[in-house]
């Protein structure tokens, strides 16, 4: 049986499940209804000054059938006394000592306030401390959350505040909302922060009602934008931690944010370099009891690859990840359709023709219906050119049935060839056409 | 009434037992089951439904929340697209046709999707569409039922002037008269056919054309002349006692309940009916639900030879009918009233003409079932008696012979529906009076093209 524990800057943790900072983890409540259901660990809702909230404070995309693809919010940080946080802090370090819990901080930007915060909430037992530098909304236009995130001076300045008088590791949670968030965890790290958790929320307007023309959520008719997240923002949260990961000069750990739902998406996460991962929306949505299949899918997982500690995933697909230029030019795929799985909607066919290399042909569909005999229900399968096929896998992703258009490898005879290869290639023989350059004549 | 009267059920218990067997979809579950949709590409649906409608794009229409143009779109190539919702065989045509029964999984509930877009514009009076600049022209429809209405919809949107004429007190034929009361009910269809008016097509009922107004009067007053007189009445058996009190025939029968409270129409304690189509599910249901005890549904063939689709023959069971395969009423028994019917057990025989097995009697295999009414289910004779008025109208099997335009052998009148078919689905009496729309003002000097909305 695998051991799901990790280690995150020298703090044990019994699984890298934690919650994110957020409504799932205000009061000692919630979090030790969370450790109970099988969490490791939990980032407190920001503490700081008390802030007032208003009504309503989410919204969200569905698509389809599936409720909150998308989550946004407007609502702050912690509205609770500073000290009634931390006394609780205290109460859930004493019931779940092996549990972890990180301390999520957010004051003013001076020094003696981090100072003084800093201390107090290591005192009331906090692990770890995450400084909030992402909140997107309203922390932000009082000079604090991303307004400090988005400025990386400020964020060195605040971070080595803090560690001057941290004795357990800082965490700086990173905006998304920045142009290249890998030179945020630079300056935090040049802050000396001992990890970075990444992403915050995204900055956005979740839609607008067309009736009352008010932006959603709305408060008396208003709106404000607001912090998305939720599984919609996963890829590119997938793709802002393996940017950090791949930074050589940032070699601090990572804590895995952004549209977490089950095992397979902290499987990725973790890939891609997080050593933990954190969850909020998809508590939010369904509540603590989804942890028990994320404990028990990792350790399936790990069992079938042989592997005995979910710290063997780190960042092992991070040297996969490569710059376009070193992608292999002469790698050959082409769509297979098969016709015993083939259901007939022509999907496949429409994507092609309309949205990708016209590849795809199917004649058309013939009139009739079931009645005297008529085979309606005949399948019309269409047939992939293979020779004009370019591989771009559109009508596999478009196909409705598993399994039926497969992208199926074609040896091409030809050798390895990256763009930057041809590109030094060129330089060798400027007067080679570009055909010969990539079939290495 | 019959002589030994179904003890009489309370009006609510009927209104319950003739009770919409495919209730709407609420607003939650069109959405899920809409978004089961795959919006195929040249969609096997649209192929496999006679008039066409769009429905990948009327459910996608559904699915952003514009109900309007989703009934739009149905509407526009099915005016009758409420009745055929309902009414529709839909796991023949388009449901038949979807390609999630090709992956083992259920189809998409497109009728029920159909009736959800649907049923609100109807109930609101919502008008979609608008006459055609007048053209001048005056086209006359003979008979108010699906083919006509659907005819006389489209020629209005071109700018014809039309004058629907019906026998009936009530416009609609089959489609107000004929469909299960708990498909459909007669005030579903006035509703439907007020849309149809409201293009402006007048509708004159109680005007039989040969009677109230002569054929040369038409051809006198209009450009061109839409037969969809249907079919007539219930086939005769030809056998003795069919004249009794209690023997009635399934049209009449179904009228009854479409046209009159539940608990007036009569029905007896015990039922035979005699066929094996759709039509006789119909009835066999319905004297179920008004309170016969035992109905026998008498088949002269085998259950697989019936032509009633399966899903009808399983509504027939679950209202636990007494099926009789292979055997023929040969009497009707009676002393002033039917008293039973007399019936022969049959055998397959060699094969007709057409490649279908027919029957013969077993010489000595008679029995008897006692039944108070006897209900003729056979098919509808053929209205050639009026036909033949019409001057170089080609007649086959009793129906009319028409070209690819729906123009009949005399170029001024063109046919559809039942009297073309022989009896055919509401939705394909509303395909060949598109057709033949087309086909009039292609004839008049129109673009005889389908409009694209």
């Amino acid at each position: 049986m695998p051991d799901l524990s990790i280690n995150f800057c020298g703090v044990r943790s019994p699984n890298p499940f934690w919650l994110a900072s957020g409504p799932p983890t205000n009061t000692a409540y919630q979090i030790m209804r969370a450790f109970d259901a099988g969490w490791g660990g939990a980032v407190w809702k920001t503490i700081g000054e008390p802030i007032v909230n208003t009504a309503s404070r989410y919204g969200s995309v569905d698509l389809k059938g599936e409720r909150m693809m998308g989550l946004n919010n407007i609502e702050l940080i912690s509205d609770r006394p500073v000290e009634v946080n931390l006394r609780e802090i205290t109460e859930v370090k004493k019931r779940f000592p092996k549990h972890t819990v990180v301390a999520s901080l957010m004051v003013e930007s001076k020094r003696e306030t981090w100072h003084d915060i800093v201390r107090r909430s290591e005192d009331a037992g906090a692990d770890l401390l995450e400084l909030n530098f992402g909140c997107p909304h309203g922390m932000s236009e009082r000079g604090m959350g991303a307004a400090v995130g988005q400025v990386p001076e400020y964020a060195t300045m605040i971070t080595s505040w803090v560690k001057e008088v941290a004795r357990t590791p800082v965490i700086v949670k990173l905006t998304p909302n920045v142009t290249d968030i890998a030179h945020m965890a630079a300056s935090a790290q040049a802050g000396r922060a001992d990890a970075v958790s990444l992403v915050n929320t995204f900055n956005s307007i979740v839609g607008v009602d067309l009736n009352t023309l008010a932006p959603r959520p709305s408060v008396g008719g208003l709106g404000s934008h607001g912090g998305y997240c939720g599984p919609a923002v996963k890829p590119i949260a997938l793709h802002m931690v393996s940017s950090i990961a791949k930074r050589p000069d940032v070699k601090i750990p990572i804590s895995g944010i952004g549209g977490i739902s089950d095992w397979r998406d902290a499987v990725e996460f973790i890939l891609l370099g997080a050593t933990s991962v954190q969850v909020c929306t998809a508590a939010m949505h369904y509540g603590f009891r989804i942890v028990r299949d994320m404990i028990e899918g990792l350790e399936n997982y790990l069992e079938e690859k042989c592997l005995n500690s979910p710290m063997d995933l780190v960042g092992k697909s991070v040297p996969r990840v490569e710059d376009w230029g070193n992608l292999d030019l002469n790698y050959k795929i082409v769509a297979k359709i098969d016709s015993r799985k083939c259901i007939g909607c022509n999907l496949c066919y429409i994507a092609c023709e309309d949205g990708a290399h016209q590849c795809i042909r199917v004649e058309e569909r013939p009139v009739g219906d079931l009645r005297h005999g008529h085979d309606a229900a005949a399948k019309h399968v269409p047939h992939v050119l293979e020779d004009e096929c370019v591989g771009c896998n559109l009508c596999a992703l478009v196909c409705p049935v598993p399994e039926c258009i497969t992208m199926e490898q074609v040896d091409t005879g030809r050798p390895a060839m990256s763009w930057k290869q041809l590109q030094e290639a060129r330089g060798k023989k400027p007067s080679c056409s570009m055909e010969d350059l990539l079939t290495g004549k | 009434m019959p002589s030994d009267p179904a003890p009489q059920l309370p009006l609510e218990q009927l209104e319950e037992n003739f009770a919409d067997i495919n209730p709407p979809l609420s607003a939650a579950q069109a959405l899920e089951e809409g978004s089961r949709c795959l919006f195929c590409h040249d969609a096997p649906c649209i192929k496999a439904c006679p008039t066409e409608i769009d429905v990948p794009q009327f459910i996608r229409q559904i699915m952003t929340g514009n109900l309007r143009g989703s009934a739009r779109t149905i509407l526009s190539a099915n005016i009758l697209g409420q009745s055929c919702a309902r009414v529709c065989p839909t796991s023949v045509l388009c449901e038949g046709a979807c390609v999630l029964n090709a992956q083992g999984r259920k189809p998409v509930e497109i009728g029920r999707l159909q009736r959800y877009a649907v049923d609100p514009v109807i109930a609101a009076g919502t008008k979609l569409f608008k006459a055609g600049a007048p053209n001048g022209k005056r086209v006359a429809l003979i008979g108010a039922g699906p083919a006509s209405l659907a005819c006389a919809a489209e020629l209005r949107q071109r700018g014809y002037e039309t004058v629907i004429f019906d026998a009936n007190p009530q416009p609609g034929g089959l489609d107000t008269y004929g469909i299960a009361a708990y498909k459909m009910r007669a005030a579903d269809v006035i509703q439907e056919i007020e849309m149809v008016r409201a293009l402006g097509v007048e509708i004159r009922n109680g005007v039989a054309v040969g009677r109230e107004i002569s054929l040369a009067q038409l051809e006198a007053d209009f450009s061109a002349i839409f037969i969809g007189i249907g079919l007539g009445a219930t086939d005769d058996l030809g056998i003795p006692g069919e004249e009794l009190p209690g023997c009635l025939d399934a049209l009449t029968f179904i009228e009854q309940t479409k046209s009159q409270r539940f608990d007036q129409v009569g029905v007896a304690r015990r039922v035979a009916v005699a066929g094996g189509g759709n039509t006789a599910i119909d009835v066999v249901t319905a004297a179920r639900r008004l309170g016969a005890e035992e109905v026998f549904m008498v088949y002269r063939r085998s259950q697989q030879e019936m032509s009633a689709f399966d899903y009808e023959y399983e509504l027939a069971k679950k209202d636990c009918v007494t099926f009789v395969w292979q055997a023929l009423p040969v009497r009707v028994l009676g002393n002033g009233h039917v008293e039973g019917i007399e019936c022969v057990r049959t055998q397959p025989g060699p094969k007709d003409g057409k490649g279908r097995r027919s029957f013969v009697p077993v010489p000595g295999s008679e029995f008897r079932l006692d039944v108070s009414m006897f209900i003729k289910a056979l098919g509808q004779k053929r209205n050639t008696g009026f036909l033949q008025q019409i001057a170089r109208l080609e007649l086959k099997n009793g129906c009319v012979v028409v070209s690819e335009t729906m123009q009949t052998g005399n170029p001024r009148y063109f046919a559809g529906g039942d009297c073309v078919n022989g009896g055919g689905e509401v939705v394909d009496a509303v395909a060949h009076g598109k057709r033949a729309a087309l086909g009039i003002d292609q004839m008049l000097g129109g673009r005889g093209k389908a409009n694209h909305a």
